[in-house]
Formats: structure tokens, C-alpha cells, sequence
């Protein structure tokens, strides 16, 4: 955000009446291996919906979680009315006035809605809880809320909507002055989405500052007030809401200035298709279709990139490829091998290599050594006999790490010590020591510095070189001009366009990608065939 | 490459240069507590560091540490195996009514009688069905290894009572005519001075340290403790993994009732029973994770070691039963305090270098 934006910015709030409650200066919260924020500011307005907005691991919740006192940043530091204030506790947070809804709901279902609302400051007299006042008190909060339930209703009895209300009623009896939703409608249905607008309206009439993290495009620019784009966990850009559209929060999100290595001057794909997919479609639990006719066809040699914004299916499109949705329909098919229920092991071994998007929960075993993880996914290549050859082992990582130039001192160090892009080229080269014929990469860039990020393309353009074909899922826009020879985009589970290397756009992706998230018309593009 | 570290002992050890001294002498504590106490006892009780007493020792060891190291893998694994005591009991009734009864064959009214090495191979085989059991609850019916070991341990205990109606088979010392002699060499017979139980102990705990440590399978064993969906996703079949663990800890804790059994020439139903606690105690000792992924086959061993050197050396000095029961209790805890101490001082270090 340049500083004349911020001006323009700030001027607007105060012509509004509207009051900077707290400020996040330059926080930067550091974990084991990653920046999961970097250096970060953001400003919450009173009287606002302040939305958030990111990619998944673009440290929206990170963000908020330091905000609420759940993480305490490495640095950085906190500014609510004017002075610096530090949270230790959640307890602290709230007593300050903030208070968090989480996108999962924290609450007891075996408890009441009244115990939920009081739960840890019981109204007591005499050390005896005085359930009749609190569900008085708790009646009060639902009216205003405009929810006559009863409080003595057992929260496991209630829909996924009413026990939102009951998070948010619970924040309210606080009496919060800073209130955080972190996707608050993902689980909700038109009905009770629309419900929690007109919550939120009156909260902020009454002076309460939102903060409002979610993917839904569409409802942001709704509700929202301010809107703050982060990406990679550094800010991207913030405006007031009404200054900005769709695609400008796309154009942020995707962002523009990545490090591009060399564009590849040439495509290696061949005629041959390694990987077929037909109508594949993923039904999604309560109706509709997580991915809808999905149909690729990749060849050797190929690069091809899936372009899609959260939710759009992406990494259910990897899923599925690997087998973990025994749910889906349609045809997977490699070198003109019908899949059917081949196991993991059995799609590795015919081929197919998935490099997770989620480095930390999928992709490592943080216990195990960086030899050791790179080695896991085909230990049989290793046996002698019957045991692991050492000697072979080594020479096979020390090729890798010299080839990928994974950056540790010692292939027996704990993964841990690595930095995330050399994690990622970790779990890379466990990939490819399965000798995959399709590499597929799940945000294979994201987390990572710029450094790392040209490199690891350049690792993917080397592997086409030699005859992979590589998928990979971005939601970087200038990924995009880099290096695939062919790009895929999905919207809300639909291919919304094809585009070869010299027909890409930019104003074609943002609308592809953007496509269904406003209209169920896709966007008709030329066809790449 | 340090090899007294890259040993079959642990993937996790990694090279001493990247280390502070202070972590590698956390990482030994084990070691280094069998040490201080054999010394202190050594000082102590002139008696305990005699070759007599240190054979006694080792033998009284060797039966929990039989049955850690089939739990080291469990617990590798992240689960947990509240079954092998009642393993032991079975394991020790059935050899007990094959020597003493046979097997009877109700319809022909006839009972099949087996010489001992075949005995000990059904016993054995027993074992690995009751892990078989834990397993397909654990793998196929997503019983929390907890509930489901604690299950078995109630029908395996059930069922070695049912063995004999509660009564102990004694003598079995077999007959000649039946061609079943021999048993209690088993418990009570030595290879060279070395009773047959420290070998057995010695062949396990290689055996299981090559597994853990140099085989593809022990490699899967970390991976699927350390992070699941990930080993999963690496085409690592989790659920033949923790099958196998169970399967293994199951043949163990069989080896050890088939011990107690020869040693005693007699099979109690009572017999192992809290066993399962001894084993995970010197487990955890070892400085095995009780989440799973981490730790070594030979700190299971030193674990058993400092438990037995522990109930020895107090026993010595004349130290009442109850004080025992209390100082082993404080040195799990202080073990556990002290693994925790350990991950939080590596995640520190780990922040440090990023």
C-alpha cells in the first residue's frame, strides 16, 4: 500500500466519524521453519466490518489469533486506543474487549446455551452457579439477537447457524468492542448467513468494530467496510470497500510482483497423454458438487497449472487424483490405465506423485531427519537383502540435495531446521524418488521466499525437460505466465477456462477465475483444441 | 558419520556437531541414570555388584524388557497396548494345559499332546493373535488402541482363568511317555554361564533394533508415529503397519509368559498381571514419545535395566516394598518431565537456527 493510498485512507475514516480502535504494527510471528506473518500493519476501525482476506497460509488466522491472545507475535507490537497493550492469555484479550469466534466453533455440546455463554465466569452467589439469572441474562442476549431460543436448549440440539449465534451471543455478554469471525458463514445456510448480516449490522451500529475473515468474494464486498489483503503473510493491500471491486481484491490476492524466473522459451510436451481425466466430479456433503465434470487430459513433458481461488477445488482435484475420495465419479486414467480403486501405493507405483499443498501436516514427518524424508515414500529401492543399504541411501540423498540444492548442513539434521522452501524441496524430492511419470504440486510456492520460489520452478521446467509431466495448483497469478504451457482454471468446481501459453491474459484469468463467484456463467474462452 | 550414534538406535539422532553437549547428555539420561544408580548401589550394598547378583538382575530384567521391546514398537507407533500382561497370563496358561492336558478333542474324546518346541510355537502364535485382534480393532474398526487393548485384557485375563477354572497347572515338568519334557530349561537352563533368558532377552532386543532401525518396515513404524497422514500419503499402508506393531508386541509379551511359566514350572492365571505397566514404564524411561515417532530399542532396554537395577539395589539395602513402589513412581514422572523438558529445549533450538 503506498503511502498516498494510506493517507487517502485514513482521511476517508475520519470524514466518517469512524475511529481507529486498535492498530497491529509490524508484527511478525515466526514458527519453526516458516514466517507465518512478515512484518505486518493492520488497522481496525470502530463501527466497521474490517474484512480480511487471504489465500489459505496467507496468516489471516495467525494474525488473529496474536489479536486475541491465543499466539503472542515475535515481534511487533499492538496498539489499542493509542497505547501499546500485550495479551498473555485469551482471558487478557477479552478483558481488553476483544473477543474471537473461531472458524471451528469452540463450544461444549453437551452443555446449555446459557452454560456456553457463562462457561469459566459463572454468575455465582455463594460459590453456587445461578443458572435461573444466567439463563435470564442469556434470554436478553438471544432477543437482541433476534433468536428466541431457549437457554436451556442443549447446544449438540442446535443447527450450525443457532450455534454460531450462541459463539456470538458469548462474545457479546463480554461486551466486546473488538469482534473477530473467522469464516463465520462457511457453515451456514442463505438463510442464516443473511440472519448474521443483519447481527452484524446492528453490532456495528452500536459501535462494535468486525473483523471479518472469510473466502466468499462476493459477501465481503456486502458487509464489508475496510477491506486488508494478505498474501504469503505480508500485507498486500487495504482500502476502504467501497473504492474496490472483485477483481481488484483477486488482482491482490494472486498478487504481481513474484521473482519470475526466465520464461520457458519452449514447450517439451509431447502428443503422448500420460494422465486422462473424464467428468470427474466430487459431490459435496449437503448437496452440490465440490468439483462438477472436471475433464484434463496432460501429456509428457507437459507443465499444466490449475488456476483457482480458494474453494474453487483445487486440492480436491489432487484428492481425488491420489484416490482419497472414494465418493467421486468419472474416469482417471494413466498411460490409457483405467484407475479404479487403486490404493496410494498402487497410483505411486503406476506413477502419480502428489507434493501436498499442507508441507507441515501432509508432506513431512517432522520427527524423522531430512535423509530420512526424503527417502520414506519408496524405502524398497533401498533393500539389500533385507535391510535398508546405508551407503546406498546416502549416495541417493546426497544426489538430491546436490540436485535440488536443498540448502542443510547435514542430511541427518531434523527437518525442522530447514527453512520452508527448503522443506518444500524436501518433500520434493521425496516425489521424485518414486520416479513419478505426473508430478503433481499443490501451491508447491506457497510459504516460501522468492528465492526459493524461482528455484523451485526451475526445478519443475527441468523435470519437464526430461519427460515428467507436471501439474500444479496455484492461486499466484504471475505463476501463471512463468512457466506452464497450458493453464486450467477452476471456479466454485468447474473448468472456467483453458488458455494455451501465448493466448494468457491476465483480465482473462482474473475473470475466469472470479467467473462463478458472481454468475453461474462461465466464462467462454477459446478452447485450446 | 558418528556410527556409535547412526545406530540401529534411533533415525531421529542426528550428528553430535549439530548439537550442544548439554542436548547430547539430555539424550543419554537414561544411560546416564543406569550408571549413577548401578554406582550408588555398587557404594550402597556390597552385595550388588557381585556376578551372582548381576545375572539375578539381568534375569528379572530380561522378562519386562522382553516385553518392551514389542511395546517400544506400539508405542513408535503412537498407540498403546494395555493387553500384554494378560497376554503373559495366557500365553503361560495354555503352555501350562498343553503340557499338563493337551489339547482336548472333545468329539473324539482324546487329547493331542505337543513335545515343548511345539509348544512354544503355539504359545507363541497365540500371542500374535491376540496383537492380531488389537489390531484389526485398532485398523479396521477405529477403536482407540487404549479401549481396545484394555478390551483384550480383560478376555485374555478371562480366558486364561477359563483355562483351568482359576487353578494354577502345576509341575510341568511333562512325562517322558509323552515325549514333553524339558520345559523348564526354558526359564532355568544356561548357554555358556548366561541363563537361556538373557540370551532370549539379547536375540530380541537385536533383532527388534536391526527391525526398528536398518529395515524398511521400522523406517514406516517412525513415519506412521510421527505423522500419519503424511506416511499415508508417502504410499505407506498405515493400517499394515500398526498390525504388525500389535502382531509383534503380542509375540513378545507370549515369549515372556512362556518364561514366567518355565521359571516357575507352573502357570498361574494371576501371572503378569500389571506387567503391561513395567513395560510401558521402562518404554517411556527409554525415552520412547508416548505420541509416537520418536525414540530407540536400546534406550527400552537401558529403561528395563534402570527399573530392574532400581527394584534390585532397593531390595539390598532392605528398603520397604511400599517405598519402592513410590521411588519408581517418581522416576517415570521425573523421566517424562524430563522428554518434555527435551522437545520443548529441540523446538527452541529448531526457532533459533530458522
Amino acid at each position: 500500500m503506498s503511502l498516498q493510498d494510506k493517507r487517502q485512507t485514513t482521511r476517508q475514516a475520519v470524514s466518517n466519524g469512524e475511529r481507529v480502535v486498535l492498530v497491529a504494527e509490524k508484527i511478525t510471528k515466526r514458527f519453526p521453519g516458516t514466517v507465518a506473518l512478515d512484518g505486518v500493519d493492520f488497522t481496525v476501525y470502530g463501527g466497521s466490518v474490517n474484512v480480511l482476506i487471504g489465500e489459505n497460509g496467507a496468516g489471516k488466522s495467525t494474525l488473529m489469533k496474536i489479536l486475541a491472545g491465543v499466539e503472542r507475535a515475535t515481534s511487533g507490537r499492538l496498539l489499542l486506543d493509542g497505547s501499546a497493550v500485550e495479551f498473555k492469555s485469551t482471558r487478557e484479550a477479552a478483558q481488553a474487549g476483544i473477543g474471537i469466534i473461531f472458524q471451528e466453533l469452540n463450544l461444549y455440546p453437551n452443555l446449555s446455551i446459557s452454560e456456553n455463554i457463562f462457561v469459566a465466569r459463572e454468575l455465582t452467589r455463594g460459590g453456587v452457579v445461578q443458572h435461573r439469572l444466567q439463563e435470564q441474562v442469556t434470554s436478553e442476549l438471544l432477543a437482541r439477537l433476534e433468536q428466541p431460543l431457549n437457554p436451556a436448549t442443549l447446544v449438540r440440539d442446535l443447527r450450525m447457524g443457532q450455534q454460531q449465534i450462541v459463539e456470538i451471543a458469548r462474545a457479546l455478554s463480554q461486551n466486546v468492542r473488538i469482534l473477530i469471525m473467522d469464516e463465520p458463514t462457511s457453515a451456514l445456510t442463505a438463510a442464516e448467513t443473511e440472519a448474521l448480516f443483519r447481527i452484524i449490522a446492528d453490532l456495528r451500529a452500536h459501535g462494535v468494530a468486525i473483523i471479518y475473515i472469510s473466502h466468499k468474494l462476493e459477501e465481503l464486498l456486502t458487509i464489508g467496510d475496510y477491506v486488508t489483503v494478505l498474501r504469503d503473510g505480508k500485507l498486500a493491500a487495504a482500502s476502504p470497500a467501497r473504492a474496490i471491486n472483485i477483481a481488484w481484491i483477486i488482482d491482490k490476492m494472486v498478487g504481481r510482483n513474484v521473482n519470475a524466473p526466465r520464461h520457458r522459451t519452449q514447450t517439451n510436451a509431447s502428443d503422448q497423454p500420460v494422465l486422462e481425466v473424464k467428468n470427474l466430479s466430487l459431490p459435496r456433503a449437503g448437496g452440490g458438487f465440490t468439483l462438477e465434470n472436471v475433464s484434463l487430459t496432460l501429456r509428457r513433458g507437459e507443465i499444466l497449472a490449475i488456476f483457482g481461488l480458494m474453494g474453487a477445488g483445487r486440492t480436491e482435484l489432487f484428492e481425488c487424483l491420489m484416490g482419497q475420495h472414494p465418493e467421486a465419479s468419472g474416469e482417471i486414467a494413466i498411460n490409457e490405465r483405467k484407475l479404479r480403486n487403486e490404493t496410494i501405493r498402487g497410483r505411486i507405483d503406476l506413477g502419480m506423485m502428489l507434493v501436498p499443498e499442507d508441507r507441515q501436516r501432509l508432506g513431512l514427518i517432522q520427527k524423522l531427519s531430512v535423509a530420512h524424508n526424503i527417502t520414506l515414500a519408496n524405502l524398497r529401492r533401498f533393500v539389500t537383502s533385507f535391510w535398508l543399504s546405508e551407503a546406498r541411501e546416502l549416495a541417493e540423498i546426497h544426489a538430491m540435495i546436490r540436485s535440488l540444492s536443498i540448502k542443510t548442513q547435514d542430511p541427518q539434521q531434523p527437518i525442522t531446521s530447514l527453512s520452508g522452501g527448503n522443506q518444500q524441496k524436501v518433500v520434493v524430492a521425496k516425489s521424485l524418488l518414486t520416479e513419478p511419470q505426473v508430478l503433481m504440486l499443490d501451491e508447491p510456492t506457497r510459504g516460501i521466499d522468492v528465492g526459493a520460489k524461482a528455484e523451485i520452478f526451475e526445478i519443475m521446467n527441468q523435470l519437464a525437460e526430461k519427460g515428467l509431466a507436471v501439474l500444479f495448483v496455484s492461486s499466484e497469478l504471475p505463476e501463471m505466465f512463468v512457466i506452464p504451457d497450458r493453464v486450467i482454471v477452476l471456479s466454485k468446481g468447474r473448468v472456467t477456462g483453458e488458455f494455451l501459453h501465448d493466448q494468457l491474459t491476465e483480465e482473462a484469468l482474473v475473470l475466469a477465475a472470479g467467473a462463478r463467484q458472481q454468475t453461474e456463467h462461465p466464462i467462454t474462452a477459446q478452447p485450446s483444441k | 558419520m558418528p556410527t556409535a550414534l547412526a545406530s540401529p538406535a534411533g533415525p531421529v539422532l542426528a550428528k553430535p556437531s549439530g548439537l550442544s553437549l548439554g542436548v547430547l547428555l539430555f539424550r543419554l539420561r537414561a544411560l546416564i541414570a543406569l550408571f549413577v544408580l548401578v554406582a550408588i548401589f555398587s557404594v550402597l550394598s556390597p552385595a550388588f555388584f557381585t556376578e551372582q547378583n548381576l545375572i539375578i538382575l539381568v534375569g528379572q530384567t530380561a522378562i519386562n524388557a522382553i516385553m518392551a521391546v514389542g511395546m517400544t514398537f506400539v508405542i513408535l507407533t503412537g498407540g498403546i497396548d494395555l493387553s500384554v500382561g494378560s497376554t503373559v497370563g495366557l500365553a503361560a496358561m495354555i503352555s501350562g494345559l498343553l503340557i499338563d492336558r493337551g489339547l482336548p478333542i472333545p468329539p473324539l474324546g482324546v487329547a493331542l499332546y505337543f513335545n515343548v518346541p511345539a509348544i512354544v510355537v503355539l504359545c507363541l502364535c497365540l500371542g500374535v493373535l491376540v496383537g492380531a485382534v488389537n489390531g484389526i480393532l485398532i485398523t479396521r474398526f477405529n477403536v482407540a488402541p487404549f479401549i481396545a487393548t484394555l478390551g483384550t485384557l480383560y478376555i485374555a485375563r478371562g480366558t486364561a482363568q477359563l483355562s483351568n477354572n482359576g487353578a494354577t497347572f502345576p509341575n510341568l515338568v511333562g512325562r517322558p511317555d509323552l515325549h514333553n519334557t524339558g520345559f523348564p530349561v526354558l526359564g532355568a537352563g544356561s548357554i555358556l554361564g548366561i541363563p537361556i533368558v538373557i540370551w532370549i532377552m539379547f536375540v530380541f532386543a537385536a533383532v527388534a533394533a536391526f527391525v526398528a532401525g536398518k529395515t524398511p518396515f521400522g523406517r514406516q513404524v517412525y513415519a506412521v508415529g510421527g505423522n500419519e497422514r503424511a506416511s499415508e500419503l508417502s504410499g505407506i499402508d498405515v493400517n499394515r503397519i500398526k498390525m504388525s506393531v500389535y502382531m509383534i508386541c503380542g509375540l513378545c509379551a507370549s515369549m515372556t509368559g512362556l518364561i514366567t511359566a518355565s521359571q516357575l514350572v507352573a502357570a498361574h492365571p494371576a501371572v503378569g498381571e500389571s506387567y503391561e505397566l513395567n513395560a510401558i514404564a521402562a518404554v517411556v524411561l527409554g525415552g520412547t514419545s508416548l505420541s509416537g515417532g520418536r525414540g530407540a530399542m536400546w534406550g527400552t532396554i537401558v529403561g528395563a535395566l534402570v527399573i530392574g537395577v532400581l527394584t534390585n539395589g532397593l531390595v539390598l539395602l532392605g528398603v520397604q516394598e511400599f517405598w519402592k513402589k513410590v521411588i519408581t513412581g517418581l522416576v517415570i514422572i521425573l523421566a517424562v518431565v524430563l522428554d518434555q523438558l527435551q522437545e520443548r529445549l529441540q523446538q527452541r533450538l529448531a526457532l533459533k537456527r530458522s
